[in-house]
């Protein structure tokens, strides 16, 4: 099933050609009504007449999410305030908070995009979806809510937390299809057991389509293991609009809607473009946004591209489940290591719970000193101190093949570790730099 | 053979208390009890009179608990019977584990074992006559 077959389906000749052209416009837009753009374009040395193929995107100067931190609130707004219908805000977690405008237009190919991600994971007006992201200023439950009416569902708007009540209308209502955070769904799981309430026999729910944080394979298979739900992946921020893009039923990477936007993955030190396939940060420029519209914006998601037709017949290119985010990397004596690769190790092990924390310190001798404390699986059974000894042990092993670097590992007892009904904050720095 | 309840503890302030509270919530009596230790945490090992009762409480409550089959063993208050015990599993090829002792006003002083082995430990132990049959209550 498609949304819209004739542009989802349609040549990747026709998608350049599409995309050329919007590029084109694009430049010139913003040259001409945004201040912001045309200086950081004659700072570069470019006017628009040197945009002529999406070969040239890579002349064109990258935008960064200090741009518009610098600028805030509006001075990246390419529009007058009159034509903008709605705001969002992110709350900065690293800093001053940054503000989104939308116009009209701006909406509708924000939900129109979505719509193609909720059909393509199987979902229809037969659906009843339940919004557990946030409503408000993240865009997330207004997003999905927008887009799962537009397409017919119906929507149950509980937005995050009030956990019980979650479960009570999931089971009462008979929710098919929900949408939250991978953390928040493991809660619900978990929290649905302790009602007494299993998701997979008790509820109707068959779908889960999770976003906002990175999450990896392994904990997909366990939410679809626990919950009997088929897990994709979603992808969005709030500059490029909101949650946009999802995988579909192939679940080998989400589509990126190629006639509104034009991504590239770029190294994340040099910012030179790496090809097809290559791990490196998605970059993407908008090519339909009109009041805040982003030429080459610096994602601070890892990622890779695939280009190739996918076997549901978009034609679209796919990126892969986001690797992690570049500032949530963290340098643990010199080296990078992100969440997700923990994450990664953690979930291959059936002793192990869904929970975890990184603590990082510094020892007074300067050493950074990295302890990832993890939950035990319910299921495990402990009797010798040697279980939990070489337990920790395999488990530290493992990490430190995949990091390179040496980390302490606690394991604790189930449900003792931080729950997050939102984004998850599993990294707690303690190093006084 | 005996059931013996194992809970997992951190090495936290009150983790004891948290579990021997949950134990009184279902009136059970500890009959045999140690904290084996290893920094960051230890292993409660315990004989009840309500087994299944206290794991499902100590489930239900969060720890991470389990259920192991250990054997428990008479020993006569004579020196060198301990020795017997200990030399003839030896010889058999049985690996002690761990062990621990309790007495009370109804039986003999006990140790309870968990071993690599337990059929052939049962088989060395009955010949001795010196495996302990009963329940305890
Ligand atoms: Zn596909």
């Amino acid at each position: 099933m498609y949304w819209n077959p004739s542009i989802e389906r349609m040549s990747q000749d026709d998608l350049r050609l599409i995309q050329e052209r919007k590029l084109r416009a694009l430049v010139r837009t913003v040259y001409d009504y945004s201040q912001f753009y045309r200086e950081r374009f004659k700072a570069a040395g470019i006017t628009p007449d040197d945009i002529k193929s999406l070969e040239d995107l890579s002349k064109l100067p990258f935008t960064k999410k200090s741009d518009l931190r610098d600028t805030y609130p509006f001075g990246m707004f390419a529009v007058p305030l009159s034509q903008v219908v709605r705001f969002h805000a992110s709350s900065g977690t690293t800093g001053k908070p940054t503000v989104v405008g939308y116009t009209t237009n701006d909406i509708n190919v924000w939900i129109e995009s979505l719509c193609r991600g909720l059909v393509s994971c199987g979902v229809s007006n037969k659906d009843i979806v339940q919004i557990a992201y946030g409503y408000g200023l993240f865009t997330g439950g207004l997003g999905f809510h927008y887009a799962a009416e537009k397409i017919g569902a119906a929507v149950l708007p509980i937005s995050a937390g009030n956990t019980q009540r979650q479960i009570e209308l999931m089971r009462d209502l008979g929710s098919t299809v929900i949408a939250c955070t991978p953390s928040y769904m493991l809660y619900l799981a978990e929290f649905a057991a302790k009602m007494g309430v299993d998701i997979a026999s008790d509820t109707k729910l068959r779908v889960g389509i999770f976003g906002a944080e990175p999450w990896s394979e392994e904990t997909r298979k366990r939410i679809e293991k626990k919950t009997g739900i088929s897990a994709f992946d979603v992808y969005g921020t709030s500059e490029l609009s909101g949650p946009l893009f999802t995988e579909c039923l192939e679940k080998c990477g989400l589509h990126v809607w190629a006639d509104h936007f034009l991504i590239e993955v770029v190294d994340p030190k040099t910012g030179e473009q790496l090809g097809e396939g290559e791990k490196g940060e998605l970059v993407v420029t908008t090519l339909s946004k009109e009041a805040l519209p982003l030429v080459r914006w610096r994602t601070g998601d890892l990622t890779y591209i695939e280009m190739e037709k996918c076997s549901c017949g978009r034609t679209h290119p796919r990126i892969m489940r986001i690797l992690g985010r570049t500032d949530d990397m963290v340098i643990v004596r010199g080296i990078n290591v992100f969440p997700s690769q923990v994450e990664h190790v953690l979930m291959r092990f059936p002793e192990l719970g869904e929970h975890y924390m990184i603590i990082l310190d510094r020892k007074e001798d300067g050493l950074d000193e990295m302890t990832v404390q993890v939950e035990l699986s319910e299921k495990f059974k402990v009797d010798r101190i040697s279980d939990i000894i070489e337990l920790e042990k395999r488990v530290a092993d493992e990490l430190k093949s995949v990091l390179n670097v040496w980390a302490k590992v606690e394991v604790v007892n189930p449900g003792t570790l931080q729950r997050f009904e939102g984004k998850a904050k599993r990294v707690l720095d303690r190093r006084k730099i | 053979m005996l059931k013996q309840i194992s809970v997992f503890v951190e090495n936290k302030p009150g983790r004891l208390a948290a579990v021997t509270e949950k134990l009184n919530e279902v009136k059970t009596n500890i009959r045999a009890f140690t904290i084996a230790e290893a920094g960051d945490f230890g292993i409660i090992r315990m004989v009840v009179d309500k087994t299944q009762e206290a794991y499902e409480v100590l489930k239900k409550s969060g720890f991470t608990v389990s259920l192991t089959d250990v054997i428990a063993v008479e020993v006569e208050d004579r020196p060198g019977a301990l020795y017997e015990i200990a030399k003839s599993l030896g010889d058999a090829n049985v690996n002690i584990e761990y062990c621990y002792a309790f007495t009370s006003g109804k039986h003999k002083a006990l140790i309870i074992m968990r071993v690599n082995d337990i059929e052939k430990a049962k088989a060395v132990l009955s010949k001795m006559d010196v495996l302990f049959k009963g329940s305890i209550d």
